[in-house]
């Protein structure tokens, strides 16, 4: 090699460097527009709304009067709906996750409905709605109630649950499901004593970040009927009276959050801003906790686990 | 080729059969692993199966605890017969968990569940109803002991298996295996993955084993088929081509194509 191809060589390594440090800014360029834009959000909102956060805020219901508004029946109505998201989205999910991926005999028809979960999944939330309307509220009578907005959200991250199910039973080894086999175990004591043990932290993250999604849903709530102004409370089980029944607030008219924050944003006071921008806040903290949540329990869950 | 399998056996008066392959055959899909193989496998007798990789050895193994029902599209051909009640573990009406709880396995790598080492023994026992706390401990106690890891994790039953180094690891899933009094055990490669010393105690604890049971075992060592088997089975491309006894299948062994595998002039 002369130092004359030497040379050449070195200038085609330094121009196609340059390419390399190019597309390093743009990366990072394209990384801050995404993550400086919620930041600014968060900080704004933060910023807007710290002066309303107190304890009253939390304990008082909505009011005319901005000063006095508070988010207790929204956070009390998300609590419940998410309950009900939860109760109802964690065995139907699994059960359909597991049946997939440890019952199913794999063929046409199997990938047919793989097919559709994945599409569901892309269905927009409204839609969702709109079904649950028809079917929870009117044709199943559940009214409009926490019952039915927690079934309709359950329906939405359905397919983020089943998905999250399926990936964690996956990421079990064959070799352990042979084991378990060579034991003379059955099909449902192998999902029963390792498949389902070993996945779920998998299928916990799954769910939480399926809440987390859900915790701010708008759309499908206000269009199955929830209340925009609710000045009062779901009964507690035996309380008032006569006294309610064990599971009467589950048939109480709710808010939630996103609807109290929707609600005080189509006001023109600018006062109510202030509000709706503290409400912003808390349902986005309560979004980071249930995610970090899931972060922390998928440590706890897999620290025993190795393969 | 010859389909006719080379018979290299002394008379052996006192060994019964406990189980034998009659023409059996192996179809993954439509891929043909296995034909027309008939073996014995004789009662408390180490029979190992060598052969070049990919000539079925696994394949085999894994058709007498019917591992192959875990997937579809494998289909059986022929018969194994089990002694001394005559079944056809490859029959329909025979339900496979009854073969896997008559004979049990040990596989290539060692796969505790991600329990505690009390529990992976357990797990064989559990799922035969047994729940008396004492009967439990009795017999995981019993099943360490006959793995010979007794002594090693007496004071850390509740650890998790995945602690244990891979030979104990092994020897683990060998107390599994034992726990539940089979009468056929399965070693598909059981030291390949371990290093030598961890082999030799495996390798002793076979030699121990078959007071009390059958044992089955493929193995790509031939000083480990010549140091631990009574038997020696030749595979080559999905046939048996020579079943003896271990010494004279070493020594003088009948056919050309064993003796060229076994002085390692191919394979
Ligand atoms: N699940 C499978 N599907 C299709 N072919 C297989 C499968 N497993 C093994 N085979 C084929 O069957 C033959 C025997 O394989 P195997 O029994 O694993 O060999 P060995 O254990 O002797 O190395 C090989 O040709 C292998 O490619
Ligand atoms: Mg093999």
């Amino acid at each position: 090699m002369t130092p004359q191809d030497l040379q050449a060589i070195r200038n085609i390594i330094a121009r196609a460097k340059r390419w390399d440090a190019f597309f390093g800014v743009l990366g990072i360029l394209a990384l801050m527009v995404g993550v400086l834009t919620f930041m600014t959000l968060f900080v704004d909102m933060a910023i807007q709304g710290m002066g309303r956060i107190d304890v009253g805020f939390f304990t008082n219901f909505p009011s005319r009067h901005a000063g006095q508004a508070g988010i207790l029946s929204a956070w009390v109505g998300t609590v419940l709906v998410m309950i009900v998201t939860g109760l109802a989205a964690v065995p139907l999910g699994v059960a359909a996750g597991v049946y997939l991926e440890e019952y199913a005999p794999k063929h046409w028809v199997t990938d047919l409905i793989e097919i559709n979960i994945t599409n569901l999944a892309g269905v927009p939330s409204i839609v969702y709605g709109l079904l649950a309307l028809g079917l929870f509220v009117y044709q199943f009578g559940l009214g409009q109630s926490i019952l039915s907005a927690g079934l309709t959200l359950a329906l939405l991250i359905l397919p983020v649950v089943i998905v999250a199910t399926r990936e964690a039973i996956r990421s079990i080894p064959q070799i352990i499901r042979e084991g378990s086999y060579a034991c003379g175990a059955t099909n449902w004591q192998t999902v029963r004593d390792h498949i389902l043990p070993y996945s779920s932290a998998g299928i916990l993250t799954g769910v939480i970040i399926g809440m987390a999604r859900a915790i701010g849903e708008t759309a499908p709530i206000i269009t199955i009927g929830a209340l925009t102004f609710i000045a009062f409370l779901p009964p507690l089980p035996f309380a008032g009276e006569p006294p309610a029944g064990l599971f009467d607030w589950l048939f109480a008219p709710f808010t939630v959050m996103p609807i109290q924050m929707f609600n005080w944003t189509s006001r023109p006071e600018a006062a109510f801003q202030a509000n709706a921008a503290a409400a912003g806040f808390i349902l986005v903290l309560m979004t980071l906790a249930m995610n970090g949540a899931a972060i922390w329990l998928r440590y706890r869950l897999r620290k025993n686990i190795t393969w | 080729m010859s389909n006719e399998t080379t018979l290299n056996i002394e008379p052996d008066a006192n060994a019964a059969i406990k189980a034998e392959c009659r023409n059996f055959g192996f179809y993954y899909g439509d891929f043909q692993a296995l034909k027309d193989i008939n073996m014995p496998l004789y009662d408390k007798k180490v029979t190992a199966l060598i052969g070049p990789s990919g000539c079925g050895k696994s394949t085999l193994l894994r058709s007498f605890n019917r591992m192959h029902d875990l997937y579809p599209g494998n289909r059986y051909q022929g018969e194994i017969v089990m002694q001394p009640d005559n079944t056809n573990l490859l029959a329909r009406e025979v339900d496979p968990i009854e073969v896997r709880m008559r004979i049990s396995m040990v596989f290539q790598k060692p796969n505790p569940f991600p329990k505690s080492i009390f529990e992976n023994v357990a797990y064989s026992l559990r799922v035969r109803g047994l729940t008396n706390k004492s009967e439990l401990a009795d017999r995981v106690q019993h099943s360490l002991k006959g793995a010979a890891l007794w002594d090693e994790v007496k004071h850390r039953l509740n650890d998790l298996g995945a602690n244990l180094s891979g030979g104990q690891q092994q020897r683990l899933c060998i107390a599994r295996a034992l726990a539940a009094d089979p009468e056929i055990i399965l070693f598909d490669e059981p030291t390949s993955a371990l290093d030598p010393i961890a082999t030799a105690s495996i390798e002793e604890l076979i030699t121990e084993l078959k007071e009390k049971v059958t044992i089955l075992i493929v193995t790509h060592n031939m000083q480990q088929a010549a140091r631990i088997s009574d038997f020696t089975a030749y595979m080559y491309i999905g046939e048996l081509i020579e079943f003896g006894v271990t010494d004279q299948v070493f020594i003088k062994p009948k056919n050309k194509q064993t003796e060229d595998y076994i002085t390692g002039r191919f394979g």
